[in-house]
């Protein structure tokens, strides 16, 4: 570590103290309600302006309807 | 220090298990390791809330990475990876939090002859850093982490960790005078 690191570590170590905190409880209640909780899939975004893409076409062009079903 | 035999042994039967994915050896290293994983976290979000919170959440993600651990590898480190992302993740889009009321109140390690004011612009200059270069400052700088054991939690060789420490401190310093604080 250098001199000016050490300044610096100096302040640092004046303005913020270092963390004694201590785990005051037990945390298993909290995680077993953490695990009974369903794991919700998170949908990415493109999916879902993928399917407002496709609402939109199928709203402005009703005619694509039966060339979709044809891809699906 | 070595564990007799027989402890060993159970421990590593435990690991085994947990691989597996039995919920009861998980629950048992939950236990066993719950309070090094706070202690990991709170040194780098300064909030005992929020590292609560975090080891929870530390726990569901190596709960649900059962199949992935090596029972013959460190658990204890594989956790402090684990939580040292968690944490990162909730600081890239959390207000930084510089100190933990249990510090204010117990401000024995503080000095004080420093004024509060000086302190106070230490301490903004000090959340001006990024949440990389932050999370390395404050375990380096502040709590005195080994840089081994840093770079193994943060996935990083010793030399990257001794890199952001030398940006940190060179950040800080720039923000440090603008706030008129001659390092």
């Amino acid at each position: 570590m250098n001199d000016e690191e050490e300044r610096i570590q100096k302040l640092l170590e004046q303005a913020i103290a270092p963390t004694r905190g201590k785990l005051q409880c037990d945390l298993w209640p909290k995680m077993l309600d953490r695990l009974a909780t369903p794991a919700v899939a998170a949908v990415p975004w493109f999916d879902w302006a993928l399917l407002a893409a496709v609402i939109l076409l199928l709203l402005l062009a009703p005619r694509s309807v039966p060339l979709l079903l044809y891809h699906l | 220090m070595e564990l007799p035999s027989a402890v060993s042994d159970q421990q590593s039967e435990r690991f085994e298990q947990f691989a597996r994915g039995d919920l009861e050896a998980f629950e048992a290293l939950f236990r066993q390791f719950q309070g090094e994983v706070y202690r990991w976290i709170v040194r780098m979000v300064r909030d005992s809330g929020v590292a609560e919170d975090l080891t929870v959440e530390t726990f569901w993600r190596i709960y649900r990475a059962h199949a992935r651990f090596d029972p013959k590898r460190s658990f204890a480190a594989w956790a402090r990876r684990i939580a040292s992302n968690a944490a990162l993740d909730y600081l890239k889009v959390a207000k930084p939090q510089v100190a933990l009321e249990e510090d204010l109140a117990a401000a024995e390690g503080l000095n004080p002859g420093v004024q509060r004011d000086l302190r106070e612009r230490t301490q903004r200059a000090f959340e001006k850093l990024p949440a990389k270069l932050r999370v390395v400052a404050t375990l380096a700088l502040i709590e005195e982490q080994p840089y081994q054991e840093i770079g193994e939690a943060l996935g990083i060789s010793v030399g990257a960790v001794k890199l952001r420490v030398f940006r940190a401190t060179r950040v800080l310093r720039k923000e440090l005078r603008k706030l008129g604080v001659e390092p």
